[in-house]
Parts: structure tokens; sequence; C-alpha cells
């Protein structure tokens, strides 16, 4: 991946640079466009820091009438458009182009209705995930899915990214919680998708757009659910001999019924990088560690308690500690939460992967993870959300030693074919972006790919909005449109009956 | 007229193939239980996929299901039960108000129509339990989305995009759904008596609470002695189902009685006639009446229902029942006419939503926009995916125009 190959940049854009952005300053004046390549500096990366680049201009809307003539300016002279949120992505989703508009939607920060009886609340998609519950929650009410960049990621980036968080699988991701958005087109256009009511009314474009990566439009705002709080939460904190005991553990928990609010498992590198770091208690004997969550009525978290704790000692774990106050429930979580700064610890750069595997696959995976570490002779440490098998491996690596990057980013690639090669998937929440884009060839073949393009065509026809990202490679969508069959390459000299 | 009853995917794509090379349009059927939705169609050919069928993979401890498109979905119900598991969006049967064989009905059908019933509330659809597809496409292309397993954004979402797409953008050939542990209880707590717009304050303060109520729905006066065999009695029934572990389900039972003590007489229901409630409730038996007056599916937000209809009353006789804590209006049109165009109108100054014709005669399915017409804008993006995905209007053509 590092020798990353990015759109080329539009010579003609490029040479025209002034007067693009005197237009933009015409378009959204005041301090809403950012040219200085010191101040645009602070654009030029996302979460997927490797990657840096600054754009032609910081464009900083403040209305959605600026942002469709932003967008249709653009579209109308063969600009291209990269749209940014609060800038946490993991996988180079918002990374600049040295010939596009980088589109920062941080401005749309105001919540613009809040109706409990409907539980909805309508927000512009620069407002934090966070921003959203603080906004609720004096009535005990908050927004579900916890991506861990809450506290920074933005509700429209969320929607780009659809993400996840350590609670979907019990409530689910954002695709699950939005109801609807009001977004703009590349040619300008505003279109409003869903609302305050379930479901659409034709195609659901809502769920496509969600998850989108920013290829298909920009939102502009968004409606989602909100809901009341669980009564009370506790956890477990489980330890096993072998990540063999753990996941069947989990395959158990599951098989009886129970959806925790949160299951999140660590192996034993992972678990003792936490452990020197924040001090939680973690047991250091064991090879992974299991962090049950349960949330609702204390009638129906004590009642399943003592069900996990009974599944758990029937999978053969060495240690079982229950929560008995939100203290020390938090404490359960310090560790797990401070994984990745405490992998930070022990390694000058780590660089965190996101595949998902069916969950019994797990072991297999784990092995192939310790063969591949000694191969590339880089660690790996590994949380994982066990309840959905969505792992995240850290590789650790040191920047400043020559070619280390590319032995992590190889390595990298490498777990990721293993994760699709047991039935899983590239990315499970933290996007393809840039980052996983030349590994998408190996979960779809070119017809699949075909397929996702003709809904870039449909939204976008000429490439505009955030190129470079999720695709290997772009094909015009004149030449997609191609019919594969044509009359006389089908041999049915007779009308087939089956 | 041919009829191509396919048994592989391969089959399919040869079908599809053929039709594409002859320019020929084909209906896309499973079991024709949702036949009449839709403006009618007059293709030459059919294909019937109700001969694709078997569940491929059932994994219950990884919760994922993968079967043929064509796979009764009683079967996969069937299975799932085994497993003590469950579709969690419930999926409806339209076959009562259609004059059709209730328990038929496809797995592909189900994502087709983005089906889902009371639970929808709380469980989401179909669109929100896809996980993947095989399909075909109108051009004659099989492709892939999605997979296996619950967590993945790797790429579009594909199958979102074909809930609701009622086989004009591609024919499914397999379907990957989530599946859930079915709850162990359910109880129903009924409050009696209301007036439409008490048992909407009613089901927003439950819905509201921490009760985790998974169904709420209204059947007003002599609407409720239609479900259950007549078990409710004919007087109005605020429904609030709750649904989990025992215990769990005894003390919300209990929270919400503290909390609505006061809006009306409480009854519980428990068990299978609990269950048998929800099902009729689901499936529109209410106006499952043998009849061919107009019915709307209506889906708006949920504390506009009840007023909507109020005011619509003042202009049409109309029955109607509320699911999806109102958000979900059931409309019988008791004088024969659709009143498309002014439902519609007060659809939009009730705070939008939209309004599908899922009864009618075919007369005027032929001739109203049974799906709730979409603004230009909208309605023309919708119409370039259509041309991506089957620029010769192979599939399906003009169900939903």
């Amino acid at each position: 991946m590092s020798g990353l190959a990015m759109p080329k940049p539009d010579d003609a854009t490029m040479r025209r640079r002034d007067e693009i952005v005197a237009d933009m300053r015409i378009i959204v004046p005041g301090e809403g466009v950012v040219d200085a390549a010191n101040a645009m500096r602070a654009f030029e990366s996302d979460g997927l820091t490797a990657y840096r680049q600054l754009p032609l201009v910081v464009v900083l809307p403040e209305t959605v009438a600026q942002v469709s003539r932003v967008l249709k300016y653009c579209n109308d002279r063969n600009i291209r458009v990269v749209p940014r949120g609060s800038g946490t992505s993991l996988s180079g989703g918002a990374l600049p182009l040295e010939d596009a508009v980088l589109l920062v939607m941080s401005r749309f920060n105001r919540i613009l209705a809040i109706d409990f009886p409907n539980r909805i609340v309508a927000a512009q998609p620069g407002v934090t995930n966070l921003g959203i519950t603080t906004a609720v929650e004096q009535e005990g009410f908050y927004y579900a899915p916890d991506p861990s960049s809450q506290i920074a990621c933005s509700i429209g980036g969320n929607v780009a990214e659809n993400s996840g968080g350590v609670h979907c699988l019990k409530y689910g991701l954002t695709a699950n919680n939005v109801l609807g958005i009001e977004m703009v087109l590349m040619n300008g256009e505003v279109v409003r998708l869903g609302g305050s009511h379930l479901d659409a009314e034709g195609y659901d474009l809502l769920g496509v757009m969600t998850g989108s990566e920013g290829l298909l439009g920009v939102v502009t705002e968004v409606t989602v659910r909100i809901l009341k709080k669980p009564e009370t939460a506790r956890a477990l904190l489980i330890g096993f001999p072998t990540s063999e005991q753990g996941g069947q553990c989990v395959a158990d928990i599951i098989g009886a019924g129970i959806i925790p609010g949160g299951m999140e498992m660590m192996d034993r590198p992972a678990i003792h990088a936490a452990e020197d770091f924040v001090h939680a208690g973690y047991p250091l004997d064991v090879e992974a560690l299991l962090i049950v969550e349960l949330d609702g009525p204390v009638v129906e978290v004590d009642h399943l308690i003592t069900a996990v704790e009974a599944i758990a000692i029937g999978n053969g774990s060495t240690t079982c500690r229950i929560s008995q106050s939100e203290q020390e429930r938090l404490s359960f979580w310090a560790g797990r939460k401070a994984a990745f700064p405490a992998v930070g610890r022990i390694s000058p750069d780590y660089y965190c992967m996101d595949g998902t595997i069916p969950r019994k696959e797990l072991p297999r995976v784990l092995a192939g993870m310790r063969e591949l570490s000694e191969k590339y002779g880089l660690g790996v440490a590994n949380v994982f959300h066990a309840g959905d098998g969505n792992l995240h491996p850290l590789i650790l690596y040191d920047a400043n030693v020559p070619g280390e990057l590319d032995k992590a980013e190889s390595f990298g690639a490498d777990i990721l074919r293993l994760c699709v090669k047991v039935g899983g998937v590239l990315t499970g929440e933290h996007g393809v972006g840039v980052e996983k884009r030349d590994l998408m060839p190996e979960m779809f073949n070119q017809v699949d790919l075909d397929q996702q393009m003709r809904v870039k065509c449909a939204f976008d026809p000429n490439h505009l909005l955030n190129p470079g990202k999720v695709f290997p490679q772009l094909r015009r969508c004149a030449e997609l449109g191609r019919m594969h069959v044509h009359r006389g390459e089908v041999a049915f000299p007779d009308i087939p009956r089956f | 007229m041919t009829i191509f009853t396919p048994t592989t995917s391969s089959e399919v794509l040869s079908s599809v193939a053929w039709a594409v090379a002859q320019a020929s349009p084909l209906e896309i059927l499973g079991h024709g239980s949702k036949r009449g939705i839709g403006r009618p169609l007059q293709t030459e050919h059919t294909l019937d996929l109700s001969k694709l069928a078997g569940v491929t993979l059932y994994e219950p401890a990884e919760l994922v299901l993968s079967a043929k498109a064509g796979t009764p979905l009683a079967e996969v119900e069937r299975l799932l039960a085994e497993n003590g598991q469950q579709l969690a969006f419930e999926p409806m049967d339209y076959a009562p108000l259609l004059n059709g064989e209730p328990g038929n009905g496809t797995i592909g059908g189900v994502l087709a129509a983005n089906l889902s019933g009371p639970r929808r509330l709380k469980a989401g659809a179909a669109r929100d339990h896809i996980l993947g597809i095989n399909v075909v496409s109108g051009r004659g292309e099989a492709f892939k989305s999605g997979g296996r397993v619950v967590k993945n954004v790797t790429g579009y979402d594909l199958s979102k995009l074909m809930a609701n797409s009622w086989g004009t953008l591609a024919v499914f050939t397999d379907v990957i759904f989530k599946v859930l542990p079915a709850a162990e209880t359910e109880v129903t707590l009924a409050i009696r008596g209301l007036l439409d717009d008490a048992a909407a304050s009613a089901m927003a303060l439950a819905l509201g609470s921490s009760a985790e109520v998974s169904s709420a729905a209204h059947l007003p006066e002599r609407i409720a002695a239609r479900v259950a065999g007549g078990a409710l009695g004919s007087d109005a029934a605020t429904l609030l189902r709750v649904e989990g572990f025992g215990p769990s389900v005894a003390y919300r039972i209990a929270a919400l009685k503290t909390l609505l003590g006061k809006a009306g007489p409480l009854e519980e229901i428990s068990g299978e006639a609990s269950r048998l409630i929800w099902q009729d409730v689901r499936d529109i038996r209410p106006f499952a009446d043998g009849r061919e007056k107009p019915v709307w599916r209506v889906s708006m937000t949920p504390t506009q229902g009840h007023q909507m209809v109020l005011t619509l009353r003042m202009q049409a006789a109309v029955s109607a029942f509320y699911d999806w804590q109102g958000g979900l209006v059931w409309l019988r049109m008791e004088e024969g006419d659709p009143e498309a165009a002014l439902l519609r109108g007060l659809l939009r100054k009730h705070g939008g939503g939209h309004a599908t014709l899922v009864r009618a005669a075919p007369a005027h399915r032929a001739a109203l926009p049974v799906f709730e017409p979409q603004a230009p804008a909208l309605a023309a993006l919708s119409q370039r995916l259509k041309q991506e995905f089957d620029p010769k209007n192979i599939l399906n053509p003009g169900r939903m125009a």
C-alpha cells in the first residue's frame, strides 16, 4: 500500500487554482475558505496518518445552499471533491487529493430537532456522535452506536462509514439506527432519503448511502433513532487457558439465546500491554480474556450474569470476576478501552487492522497470525469484538526502521487475505478507503466490483466525488455501460425450459 | 408464453441472459404470494424461482443462515424455531389480505418486498438483517455483495439496495440473513377502551420508558374483535408487547403497569394468546375480508398517524388501525375509491412518509402510482439506478412505476 497510486492530478484544475479559490470565496464568504499551505496542514490526513496530502483548497461551508453550489461548481468544471467530517477515518477515507477541493463539514454543528415522543433527533452532520447523546441524556436517552472515536467523530462521518462500536451486536450499526438523511449529489441536487418514518418508498438508497465512504453524496442532515438508557449494566471478566475455550464460550452464550450489550476478547499480548498500562487487574496467566457486558433491568442482568458465569465455568475458565459496582465495571473496560494506547507504549508504531471472520474460525486465524508474525518478524496484539467476529489485530512496528512500514502493511494485507479465505471480509467497521482499496479483488471479482461502480455511476457519473477511494481501478461509466450479453452470443436454439 | 423454472443459479443466469438477448421482459416470481402488489405486469414470460430452493448454510452459533431465493419462508422459520432462533424482523404474510393461501412466500420475496412485522419498531426490517446476496442483474450478470458475517462494511451495501426493489433490479439466487435467538417469553399488556389520541400518548409513553417494548399497536373499537378469533372482544385495545427472559419480562410488565395505570383498564395476555394477536396484527387480519376494497399501508411519523386519519375521515369513509407506535397505519377505504391524491396530500402535511396501495382492483393499480411518488431529483436518481442494473427493462417492468 505504501506505493499507493492515487488518481493523477488534473493539470487544468491545478493551473486554475487561484481562480477556483476566488470562486470558492464568493460561494462561501468569510472564514470558510482556507488556501494557505500552513493552515491546510491540519487537514492533510485523517486517522490513517501514514498518508498525507495537501488539498487544492479547503472549503468549510455553513449552509446546504453553499454545499450545493460548491458541488455544482465543481461538477460543471470537472473538479474533484473530497468530503470530510471530523477526520477520524482509520482507512484514509478523508485523505485529500492534490487537485481536489476538501469539503469540510465541521461547521454543520447544530442539533436541529429533538422529538422524545417519536424518539428521534435530527442533527447537522458535523455534530459529534457523543454530541447527540449529550443533547438527550438529561431525559435518559442515548444514541446507541458508539465507535471508540465517538467523542470526536461526526454523525455525518458515521453515516459515510456505517460506524459500529462495542454495542452494535445488540443495538445495531449506524445503518440500523439512522432513519433519514438529506444529502447533496455531485450535480448540486438536494435529495432527502427517509425521514422520521421507517423504510423507503422505493429503492433503499439510505441503505446504500450508509457506508458509501463519501463517494455518492455529501450528507447535510441526519435523523437518528434514540433509545432509553438501560437501567443498569454489569460485566464479567473471564480468563481462559486457550483462545479455543474463549471462542467456544462466546458461541455458547449466543447459543443460550443471550445477546450481550458488549462482548470483547483480547489475546495474551494485548492483555499484557493493557495491564502494564492501566493496571486494570487483568489476569496475566491466560491466553484469552473475555469481557461480557449485560445491560437492562436489574433482574434481567442478575439473571443473565448467573447464566453467563455457568457457561464460562463449563468452558474451563480459570478466572471469572463479576462487577459488583459501576466502578468495578468501568475498571474491567479500562484495559480494553486503553488497548490501543497501551500497545502504543510497547511499540513505537502500530497498525490497526479490521477484518471480520466467522467466529468459529478464530483459533485458525490466530494461529495463522502467529505464523505471519514470525515470517515478518513483527509482533501482533489482538483485540476482538467477539460477538460479531470483528478482529482488530494491532501490528507492532517502528516507522523509523527503513522498510518496517512496508513490512507491517504486507503483514496486514496477509491477515486480511486470511480473513477472506476463512469466509470473512476485509473490513468490519473501519471502511475500505485507500487502505484496503487494492485488496478489494481478494473478496470481489471484476463483475462484482462493476456492480458497485454502477451505483457510483448513477450518483456521480464523472467520478468526481472522493475518487481513488474504495475502488482499486476506476472504469469510466460509459465503458461499464456496455452490455455483456449480446444477441447471438447466447446459444439458445430453443427457449430453455428448466 | 414461457415459464422458466430454474433449479440452479446458472439456470437463472441463462434464463435472464436469454430474456436480455430477446429483449423480452420477465415476471420474476417466487410463490406469487405478493403478486397482487404493484402495477400489474404484462410480460410474456415468467421466471419462477420456486424450484430454486433449499437452505444451504445454517450455523446457529454464528447467527447466520443462507438459502436459495425460492426457499419457502415457512421452511426457514421452521428450521430456525427448531434451534430456538428466528428472523427477528418477523416477516408478515400478505396472503390473508390478498385472498391467497396463508403460509406461502419465499425467502427471496421477503427481501424483495423488505418485509417486516410488529417487531420492526425494535428489531428492524429485512433490510436490517440481510448480510449478503447472490443475484443476476437485468444485464444478465451474476454477482455477489456482502458476505456471511454480521459486521461488514466492505464496499457498497448492494444487499440493502435489493430490499424493497420488488424484482426490478436483479433476480436473487441466494440470500444470507442474520438470525437471532427467539425470545424465551412474551407478554402483551393491553390497555382497553382508548380513543386514538389517548392510545398514541400511551404508546409514546411506553416506548419512551426503559421497558424495552418490542411492539406497540392500537386496534380501535370493533377492529379489535377481528384478531385472534375475537379473543380480545370488541373494545379498543392498545397493545404493548414485551419479550425476553422470564424474570425480565415480568419486571418490565410490572413497570409498564405502574407507568400506564391511569391510562385505562389493563389486561395481561401471555404465551400463545399473545402470539396469535401479534400474528394477526402483522398479517392485517382485520382487513382480510375476502373483498377488494382498497387497503393502504402508510409509514409515517408515529405521533402523526392518528391525526392524519382524523383529518382523512372528514373527507372519506375509512377504517384504520395502527402498528409501530402509530407510525404504520393500515387503512381500508370503505367507499371503494383509493383516494390516492387526498391521502398522499394529507400525508405530506403530517410530517411525510410513504403510502403504498397494497390491495386494490387491477384497474386502480394500473391507473395509480401504487408506491409513493418520489420528489423529482430522487425519482431521477432511482431511475438511473434502474438503468444501470436493468437497462433493457427486462425485470418486472413497470411494477414500481
